[in-house]
């Protein structure tokens, strides 16, 4: 379980994220939405300990900023918006390094490691890129790779900022399934800043909309995409329809230039 | 799909003990090549059976002369030995910079170790102090301060220094260096000659005792590093990611730059400022092995011992009696080197 008290981002003068208190429990999906610069992505770093921050991270009976780094990592994996792929790096190896917090400083991968990367890349059904390089990769399958190293980490939180922004329509839904099912598997809390609101409506159990850094609204989607509160946050004409299965479906409107009435 | 659920944990080894053995057997024909060869030649099995005899707990007798014994065990297995450990530890050197900075034009001398060592080395010089011990000291102290320097400056903007901030505050404090020793050199036309020929690289002088002088500081800074080639391989992520995965950043590429720095500044304080092999051995090792600095470091230090020992073995035999300058000749016989490398494994993946 994931608890955040207070958690303030400061870059400077400018407050990036602003006493936010939010708490998810095992399993449970949180989406994080808000328009760009709402502070999305330094909420996810300050629980990754990635930025300096004020406040406190808890995960279940731990405090963050009482930890190692390696404990730290243990506890909590974190997916960039634009992860670094190295040049000739291959997929196995690069899973490898999400085995970087069960190893020694000074070690290298036991035969542990190589099986537990093994695993997880089988599981995402990667194991027949085990030996490509990166450079070589689509970008559904980059996701997937990212995932695949954050996964090796067996961390019980999950941070995904933006898992699905260099994505097409369909490696969206793909790569968000595979995260649903995963987090089921093993009960793995996931934090995720998302740009899609209808797919974020679709996947996460509860939204967190932030806006200048602030916890605007919070809870079940539905309670939380309002047309007004998100016209207001994301600076446009927002409608949020019903569709015939129940889904919620977050639409942008041209505001100016329409044709009659 | 799950019936492939215990696919077995995929192999490494092979490349990497293959590569690692050619290069050990190339080191160690280059090593006894460079001893046998020069104005009298010896044959390498007097080479062994000379080497042997003056192995300590070994009670092994030979027959060779005693002259070509004192050849081999004065004059040219010292040098050899020498330029082989400059060799590796420049490669090293070269190796973990470009790790630590993420910027494959990192060289060993980049962040200021050839200003420094220059400058150190210009000062024994024109104080009267060209020969004995206070000429290496000088050249080791004045690389060890420069990188120092760098390192303050890139730091003192508060936070973590970035990987360009450590490199343009290395080319500034270089440049500086460089101002200041090329000053002292014009002070002092009658000892330029002595000057440059420092600068130029020669392993000319070297003795047992040279050896016995960066022996400590090249073993402790080859340990160090490659304690962290799996830690450099993580740093491949940058700062942020590789934090994400339980390192600290920071501390990690200053210990990194600390052991690199050490070493190249006391193989710098012997030989000189060689160029070429700290950037063209760890790139050539890239694109004919691995990227992964599991590979790379451990096999970079091979072949820039055997690099370097063949380069002076050319340096000394071309024009002989007279000796090329060792930096003339890597970078000569280097550069096309390397240019045919690159031009046969170009497309592979990105590499460089």
């Amino acid at each position: 379980m994931l608890t955040l008290d207070r958690v303030t981002v400061r870059y400077g003068a400018s407050v990036a994220v602003d006493a936010v208190s939010e708490s998810a429990a095992a399993g449970e999906w949180v989406g994080v939405i808000g328009a760009n610069g709402a502070g999305k992505s330094s909420l996810l770093k300050a629980v990754a300990h990635l930025v300096p921050h004020e406040g406190v991270v808890g995960i279940g009976s731990e405090t963050m900023s009482r930890l190692s780094p390696r404990r730290r990592a243990r506890l909590v994996a974190y997916v960039p918006q634009q992860p670094e792929l190295p040049a000739g790096m291959s997929v196995l190896d690069y899973t490898l390094l999400g085995r970087t917090p069960h190893i020694g400083y000074f070690g290298v991968e036991s035969m542990h490691d190589r099986e537990r990367s093994a695993e997880v890349l089988d599981r995402i059904g990667l194991a027949p890129l085990t030996d490509r390089y990166l450079s070589t990769l689509s970008g559904g399958e980059v996701q997937r790779v990212v995932l695949a190293r954050a996964l090796a980490q067996e961390a019980p939180v999950l941070l995904l900022d933006e898992p699905t922004s260099a994505l097409d329509l369909g490696r969206r839904v793909d790569a968000l399934e595979l995260v649903d099912e995963l987090r089921r598997e093993r009960a793995l809390t996931v934090l995720s800043a998302m740009h899609d609101l209808t797919l974020a409506a679709q996947f996460a159990d509860r939204l967190v909309l932030l806006a200048d850094g602030r916890v605007i609204a919070s809870g079940p989607p539905a309670d939380v995409l309002d047309e007004e509160v998100l016209s207001a946050c994301f600076g446009g004409r927002v409608r949020v329809l019903t569709d015939d299965d129940g889904q919620l479906l977050v639409v942008p409107q041209r505001s100016r230039g329409r044709i009659g009435c | 799909m799950s019936a492939r659920a215990k696919s077995p944990p995929p192999r490494r080894g092979p490349t990497r003990i293959r590569v690692g053995g050619i290069s050990t057997v190339v080191l160690v024909g280059a090593m006894l090549l460079a001893t046998a060869v020069g104005p009298v030649n010896i044959s390498v099995g007097d080479v062994v059976g000379t080497i042997l005899a003056h192995l300590p707990f070994l009670d092994f007798h030979t027959a060779t002369s005693p002259v070509d014994q004192a050849i081999v065990w004065q004059l040219r297995l010292p040098r050899v030995v020498l330029a082989a450990l400059v060799g590796a530890m420049l490669a090293a050197g070269g190796t973990s910079y470009q790790g630590v900075l993420r910027n494959s034009l990192a060289d060993p001398f980049l962040l200021g170790v050839a200003a420094g060592a220059g400058l150190g080395a210009t000062v024994a010089i024109v104080t009267g102090h060209g020969g004995g011990i206070v000429l290496p000291a000088s050249a080791f102290v004045g690389a060890v301060l420069a990188v120092g320097l760098t390192y303050l400056v890139a730091t003192s903007g508060g936070g973590p220094a970035s990987g360009y901030a450590i490199l343009l505050a290395g080319v500034a404090i270089a440049a500086m260096l460089t101002a200041v020793q090329t000053y002292l050199q014009q002070r002092h036309t009658e000892e330029i000659r002595q000057i440059y020929n420092w600068i130029l690289g020669s392993f000319s002088v070297a003795s047992w005792s040279d050896v016995r002088l960066v022996l400590p500081y090249v073993v402790v800074s080859a340990v160090v590093l490659l304690a962290h080639r799996r830690v450099l391989d993580v740093l491949r992520l940058g700062g942020e990611e590789s934090g994400a995965l339980g390192i600290h950043p920071e501390r990690s590429r200053l210990i990194i730059v600390a052991a690199a720095t050490l070493g190249t500044a006391a193989a710098v304080s012997v030989s000189g400022l060689i160029g070429f092999v700290g950037i063209i051995v760890p790139h050539a090792v890239r694109l004919a092995a691995s990227t992964s600095y599991r590979v790379v470091l451990p096999v970079s230090m091979v072949c820039g011992a055997a690099f370097l020992v063949l380069a002076d073995l050319v340096a000394r035999t071309i024009q002989a009696p007279t000796e090329l300058p060792v930096g003339v000749v890597t970078a000569v016989t280097g550069a096309p080197f390397f240019l045919l490398v690159l031009r046969s494994r170009r497309t592979r993946h990105g590499v460089l």
